[in-house]
């Protein structure tokens, strides 16, 4: 336990180089963690503050606010800022600061190309977010960027596709970087099925990334040169093919919803065992069930396609297909309350966060199940149905995760308790905000409101009117965040351990984490047994 | 005093929800597949349902009972086979149950075969196009003038005052009663979705492909639907009207429509 506190007084030992220097060439993988975070922020209220725009305008029928052109722009840019800018960035910040501290690796294996990785980031979204002042406006096609409606975008067109290319490059080392750390630079006695299920989510992850960035990739280039360079991939005037796109798309876009849900079970699974006092239940079957989520989400994309006009035995295959994923998700749902029964469990905010994570995901599965049905999907898609569900696998889902995480390492990160009465009043106002906002959503899609819509048929009123509210309601209850965070430095000391029930590499090192860590490989055996 | 003006705003906001005709859950259409899909999206209702109530409970249970400051220490099993075979062969039997109906009435709502009639519906930015292959019937459908008015930017025009706001056409489609309608859809421009939930369709207008789908109506009157893929600015504004019609009716309505053009 103490080897690791010892190394960070070793002579050779250094801090950090002081001024902007310290950020711009930082190799250092709890710096540049922390980078992705506060990116990651900034991009959850720039997407947030699009949102609010949607929602103030949906408030009541009519168009009160704005034209319907920019409403579409507000769509597509909140999606993809807080599909690529918010949501992706957060986990990796939390895998660039916790993987290395939790397999007892000094730094991430490719420090240069981390910094790189992070550093692509500001400079997309910058192009991305400069499209709002260009002759035209941002990208209004969705985010989904269907052909041939995207390639009526005016002058912002190249800017979406760039932006697009230099995110998806980010995201690729950043997976490179993490599979090598988590194979080459485990503590020697930690052997595959020994890792935390945080680093084996992301490992799991990193591969997913690997396998479809690059799909995506290709999938804006053929864009790309039908726009600009006369060739007709998804031109029906040339012979080419619309559907072909949305095929590339979800090809991509399917195994792109678990790269962003994946490593969300892997915090829960850590922050539950904790607070549960009890070791989570069924580790080995986790890695199983996760493996095997991964695996399906490559054979299920065309469930997003139910009416392009499949035929009946492609219909049918991705229905099953699609179904399947209930088993597995199912297992990680009953080990995740198989751990809290018969723990001695407490509620700090990591753990309320995790909870609601689990009540409320489980409601966006069973609107996922009901979804799979195809028939039924006829009358759901793309409808606010749709919207609802998964509203809430991203939000009570993959965000909630994110605060849980937040909130549970902080103190190693900072080496204080953050205000413990804000964070609860901050979790139960997200938490009941985030229902009154996206429960309505399921009732208007089953009446009929079909979703991208600036403006609607009264008879969908009452339910937008309350949607918004709550909308308004979330984006506020998010500034307590902020608040607690910066207060948190005003917090009491933590130690080592932070949470009495904390398992695991991390929390032998003390706290805050010193620049440099694990110097020489620690023990794991050792500290895990410590604990146990 | 207080409590009379709670009431009475409560009475207030009941009669008000119930003047919006609102609805809270699937239409059960007018065709027969359009019930089958009402009662398959039922039947996975009550599923998530009962597993809801099954999983909720034992959490709840569990955080009830399972508490520190309840004094009990923390158990140490993490592992059983058994519960885990159980609860994976659990859903993969709910799945079997759910599936075999569902891929039932996709067989038939693939079946488009001997349609009694056939209407070629093409999506415009922002209007649709029908023509009655059997007859020479073919009109241009977009939203109708009370609506277009309202609909823009702080016209001053409640649309609590307009008529089916947004859902009204100037030419509405006009299909006779227990008749096998296909519809055969196609685009001009980019992607459209046509949609009516009475009917249980929604079919992707593509530009360089042509759909089917089909469906009868068991009753008359009026449905309505909109465009379902986003498809640009007034993808919001391209409403869709079907008008089920006696057999008799359609025909004079043909033949007014004959005589006119």
């Amino acid at each position: 336990m103490n080897t690791a506190a010892h190394d960070s007084h070793d002579h050779d030992d250094h801090g950090p180089v002081k001024g902007i220097r310290r950020w711009l060439f930082s190799t250092n993988h709890k710096d540049i963690g922390t980078m992705y975070l506060i990116f990651s922020l900034t991009m959850f209220f720039i997407g947030g503050l699009m949102a609010m725009v949607i929602r103030s305008e949906l408030a009541i029928p009519g168009l009160q606010f704005v034209h319907p052109e920019f409403f579409n722009q507000m769509t597509t840019m909140h999606a993809l800022i807080m599909v690529f800018g918010a949501v992706m960035p957060a986990f990796v910040g939390l895998a660039n600061w916790m993987i290395p501290l939790m397999i007892g690796a000094p730094d991430m294996a490719l420090p240069r190309m981390n910094n790189w990785s992070f550093w692509i980031l500001p400079v997309a979204f910058s192009i991305l977010l400069s499209t709002l002042l260009m002759p035209g406006g941002s990208p209004a096609g969705g985010w989904t960027m269907y052909p041939p409606l995207v390639l009526q975008t005016g002058n912002a067109f190249p800017f979406l596709i760039f932006s697009v290319h230099l995110m998806g490059l980010s995201s690729i080392m950043g997976a490179i970087n993490i599979i090598v750390t988590v194979i080459n630079m485990r503590a020697p006695d930690m052997s595959l099925l020994k890792m935390p299920m945080f680093v084996w989510t992301w490992l799991i992850t990193a591969y997913l990334l690997i396998a479809v960035m690059p799909v995506l990739a290709g999938a804006v280039t053929m864009l790309l040169t039908d726009q600009f360079f006369g060739t007709s991939f998804f031109l029906a005037a040339g012979g080419g093919d619309p559907v072909m796109f949305q095929h590339i798309f979800w090809f991509f876009g399917h195994p792109e919803v678990y790269i962003m849900i994946l490593p969300a079970f892997g915090v829960v699974s850590e922050i539950i065992p904790t607070f549960a006092r009890k070791k989570l239940f069924g580790h080995d079957s986790m890695v199983y069930a996760a493996s095997c989520i991964a695996f399906l989400s490559f054979i299920v994309w065309a469930h997003h396609m139910f009416t392009v006009g499949m035929p009946l035995t492609g219909q049918l295959f991705f229905m099953f297909a699609t179904m399947l994923i209930a088993v597995p998700t199912g297992v990680k749902i009953f080990n995740w309350v198989a751990t809290m029964w018969r723990g001695s469990m407490t509620f700090e905010t990591p753990m309320l966060f995790s909870l609601a994570f689990v009540f409320l995901f489980t409601i966006g599965g069973f609107s996922g199940l009901m979804l799979a049905v195809a028939p039924a999907d006829v009358q759901y898609h793309d409808t606010y149905f749709v919207v609802a569900h998964f509203h809430y696998v991203l939000v009570p889902g993959s965000v909630f995760a994110i605060m849980a995480g937040a909130y549970y390492w902080l103190p190693k990160w900072t080496g204080h308790m953050y205000n413990e009465t804000l964070g609860k009043v901050h979790f139960w106002a997200s938490a009941i905000f985030v229902n009154v906002t996206f429960f309505p959503m399921h009732f208007l899609g089953l009446a009929g409101m079909p979703r991208r819509i600036p403006d609607y048929s009264t008879q969908f009123a009452d339910f937008n009117t309350i949607a918004s509210i709550g909308a308004i309601g979330f984006g506020l209850s998010q500034l307590l965040f902020v608040w607690v965070l910066l207060t948190s430095r005003k917090g009491a000391k933590a130690t080592d351990r932070v949470w009495e029930g904390s398992h695991g590499l991390e929390w032998t090192v003390p706290s805050p984490a010193p620049y440099h860590t694990f110097a020489t490989p620690p023990k794991a055996r050792i500290a895990n047994e410590a604990f146990e | 005093m207080t409590r009379n003006t709670i009431l009475s705003l409560l009475g207030l906001a009941l009669a008000g929800t119930a003047n919006a005709e609102w609805a809270l859950n699937m239409p059960k259409g007018i065709t027969d597949l359009s019930l089958e899909t009402y009662n398959l999206h039922m039947m996975v209702f009550w599923w998530c349902v009962g597993i809801g109530i099954v999983v909720f409970g034992v959490m709840v249970i569990s955080l009830i009972k399972h508490r520190k400051s309840n004094n009990v220490s923390p158990a140490t099993f993490s592992h059983s086979t058994t519960a885990e075979v159980i609860w994976t062969a659990i859903p993969v039997i709910i799945l079997i149950l759910i599936a075999v109906p569902t891929a039932e009435t996709m067989v038939k709502m693939e079946d488009s075969r001997k349609p009694d009639m056939s209407i070629v519906v093409t999506g415009f930015q922002w209007k649709w196009h029908y023509k009655y292959q059997d007859s020479d019937v073919e009109f241009y459908s977009s939203l109708a003038r009370p609506s277009l008015e309202a609909r823009r930017k702080q016209s001053g025009i409640d649309p609590f005052a307009v008529e089916n706001y947004l859902l009204e056409v100037d030419n509405p489609v006009v299909v006779p009663r227990g008749a096998k309608v296909r519809l055969l859809f196609t685009s001009n421009d980019v992607i459209h979705s046509w949609w009516v939930k009475d009917l249980a369709i929604k079919k992707d207008a593509i530009p360089g492909i042509v759909n089917e789908a089909w469906f009868r109506a068991n009753e008359s009157g009026t449905y309505r639907g909109q465009c379902a893929e986003l498809c640009g600015k007034d993808h919001g504004y391209m409403p869709i009207v079907v008008e089920v019609v006696e057999p008799a009716a359609y025909t004079a309505w043909v033949n007014s429509h004959d005589a006119e053009q």
